[in-house]
């Protein structure tokens, strides 16, 4: 049984498509110069490294959303005070109306979205003075 | 006589079944550049091989007008059949029955083939086609799959697990492939994702399509969540066939011994490796100076491309490698990379396949990214994956083996059996650069030409540290060797780890950092 079962094997190990050259794929690709403790590499990027997004630190004085959804309804006008806690919109995210709160005491500057928007995670809901 | 009647009909039943959903769906089928169900089963096992059960298995649909609806088969093919003369178990979802949906009878063929292929330990590969979830059975559905699930659990480390996605596999369907050993793809058929373009779409107005959000080259680059990508059906059956030689048909086997070949590489194996550290170059290209016929076949080609994962064989033997590929993100260390070495050393461990690891790697990927996404997490998994492993594991450092990188790549540390280090190895707690930055922080600041005091500090640091003699004095690497004798070395720490025991305490099972 191994015999045949080697035989069949061999065939496959000749197989051309698997038998790659000793080769880069690329004989000619374009290197980076690519830092890792103080140390510079030469060397490729990938696809996913690439589209990576940079952090950026978060600006209290913005309400972004933290879930994709739509705006159900919204409760304040630009101007107004408002206390900590208190209800800024109504954001429906999987099947679950989420209330959206003041984080402190402070005056409301705009609202970026209308009744009705539906949103994408992290979109600027509204901003505070 | 009447015997004959009874035969005549048998086929004609059999016939009708083996139809499916018959000749317009199948048509459809083809124009989708897909190929049928039965086709699949036949080009993947050996020629008439195949054993069909269940094929007169009828849908217990009650609602909706169901049960006036014939599917046959229920929109499933399970069987048995060989592959080079060994039994394996298949089922292939047939999509041209219901959109290969799956309903409660659907899912007891797969789970009676799953549970014969326990049984009698042999490699179980699924092929799945189907648009999910039968909607008119309800819950009967959802209880399918998790039955499914439960079997791949209790499967896994015991028989091969093989899925192969020819087609939709959406929501809940997701799930068995991703608890199996390894996934197929081919490119513009399969697609994946738990939630489809459409409900994107309406829930927050992104539109996207299917291949972009979940097809072939985005599992297999993107998610980590295919092993193999092929451009057609073909060349997807063709890497499973390939695959199977390398693997053991249960986890109480080895894998089979093949005929010994030489390494066909031209290149003598120095040439291969510029001396710099700075320097790339392509980790696969030393693998196949090693391995028999430098045949290597790798698994996850374009995922975390920074770490090399695949099988070859060394005096005929299985082994898998685990290497860093300095020509892609300088063979650092990350979240992804350490994820997807770490099961694979879990899969070698599980079925008795030796592991070389090919250590040349600057540490850990520094970030935001890369720490917020848990990179502590990850890369415990790869410490815990190595500790874990009691198959032999054999390193060889090739030139940069720095810090943390360092006891992750299956240091002694770690338990590995055999560490060799090339003369151009350096061990170290960090490259010269940085160390040099830090040592000798107060002579570079207050020299009188910081940059040249800074660049002599460095070479200091290179000569004393930056080599492979300093962990030799300690008995951390077992041997300094060169190149040349990389394969040798190999061969021999292999053969003498043949009958290799190392006991672990009895525990129900450890708790690896998921």
């Amino acid at each position: 049984m191994i015999r045949v079962l080697l035989k069949n094997m061999v065939f496959h190990l000749s197989d051309p498509n698997f038998a790659k050259n000793l080769n880069m794929e690329d004989n000619n690709p374009k290197y980076q110069t690519f830092v890792v403790n103080s140390a510079k590499y030469l060397t490729l990027t990938t696809t996913k490294f690439d589209r990576r997004k940079k952090w950026q630190k978060l600006d209290p004085k913005e309400i972004r959303s933290f879930i994709p959804g739509s705006i159900i309804e919204i409760f304040v006008t630009p101007g107004q005070q408002l206390k900590a806690g208190e209800v800024i919109l109504t954001l429906e995210a999987m099947k679950m109306y989420t209330k959206v709160t003041m984080p402190y005491d402070g005056v409301i500057k705009s609202i970026e979205v209308t009744k009705g928007n539906k949103i994408p995670k992290d979109t600027l809901l509204a901003t505070i003075e | 006589m009447s015997f004959k009647r009874n035969i005549l009909d048998l086929r004609k039943r059999k016939k009708e079944a083996q139809q499916g959903g018959g000749e317009k769906a199948i048509e459809k089928q083809v124009a989708m550049g897909k190929k049928t169900a039965r086709e699949r089963i036949k080009a993947i096992l050996d020629e008439n091989s195949f054993h069909e059960y269940d094929l007169f298995v009828e849908h217990t649909g009650r609602d909706f007008d169901m049960e006036k609806k014939v599917l046959h088969g229920d929109g499933v093919i399970i069987g048995t059949g060989t592959m080079y003369n060994q039994p394996v178990a298949i089922y292939a979802q047939d999509f041209t029955v219901a959109g290969g949906s799956l309903g409660l009878m659907h899912a007891r063929k797969i789970t009676k083939i799953m549970d014969h292929a326990l049984k009698m330990r042999v490699p179980l590969i699924g092929i799945n086609d189907s648009g999910g979830a039968r909607i008119q059975e309800g819950v009967n559905s959802l209880a399918g799959y998790g039955e499914i699930f439960y079997r791949n659990t209790n499967a896994s480390g015991v028989i091969p697990q093989i899925s192969v996605i020819l087609g939709p596999c959406a929501g809940g369907a997701v799930y068995s492939p991703a608890l199996t050993d390894f996934v197929f793809v081919v490119e513009n058929i399969s697609k994946m994702f738990i939630t489809g373009p459409g409900v994107i779409k309406s829930v927050l107005g992104e539109e996207i399509s299917m291949e972009e959000l979940g097809g072939a080259m985005v599992h297999s680059e993107i998610t980590g969540n295919a092993h193999f990508f092929a451009k057609s059906e073909d060349e997807c059956f063709e890497q499973i066939k390939k695959l199977i030689t390398f693997i053991p048909w249960n986890n109480a086997q080895k894998a089979l011994k093949f005929p010994v070949q030489e390494p066909l590489s031209k290149k003598s194996i120095e040439e291969i490796v510029p001396v710099d550290p700075h320097n790339p170059y392509d980790i696969r290209d030393i693998i196949k100076a090693v391995t028999d016929g430098s045949d290597f076949f790798e698994i996850m080609e374009y995922f975390a491309r920074n770490i090399v994962i695949g099988f070859g064989r060394i005096q005929g033997n299985t082994v898998g490698f685990v290497a860093n590929q300095p020509m892609y993100l300088a063979g650092v260390l990350d979240c992804d990379s350490s994820d997807k070495a770490a099961r694979f050393i879990r899969y070698c461990d599980a079925f008795n396949i030796p592991i070389v690891t090919l250590e040349d790697m600057p540490g850990y990927l520094p970030g935001v990214d890369q720490e917020h996404a848990g990179v502590i997490r990850h890369g415990a998994k790869l410490l815990y994956a190595y500790s874990e492993a009691t198959v032999p594991k054999v390193t060889i450092i090739i030139r940069k083996a720095y810090g943390g990188g360092y006891i992750a790549m299956n240091s002694r540390h770690l338990g590995a059996d055999f560490v060799f280090a090339w003369p151009t190895a350096e061990i170290a707690v960090m490259g010269p650069e940085g160390a040099a930055n830090i040592v000798f922080k107060k002579e570079i600041e207050e020299a009188e030409n910081p940059a040249e005091m800074r660049k002599q500090k460095i070479q200091e640091y290179k000569d004393k540290f930056a080599n492979p003699f300093v962990a030799a004095a300690k008995g951390y690497i077992d041997e300094v060797i060169e190149p040349s004798e990389t394969r040798a070395r190999l061969i021999h720490s292999l053969e003498v780890s043949g009958s290799k025991v190392d006991p672990r305490p009895a525990k129900k099972h450890g708790i690896p950092p998921f």
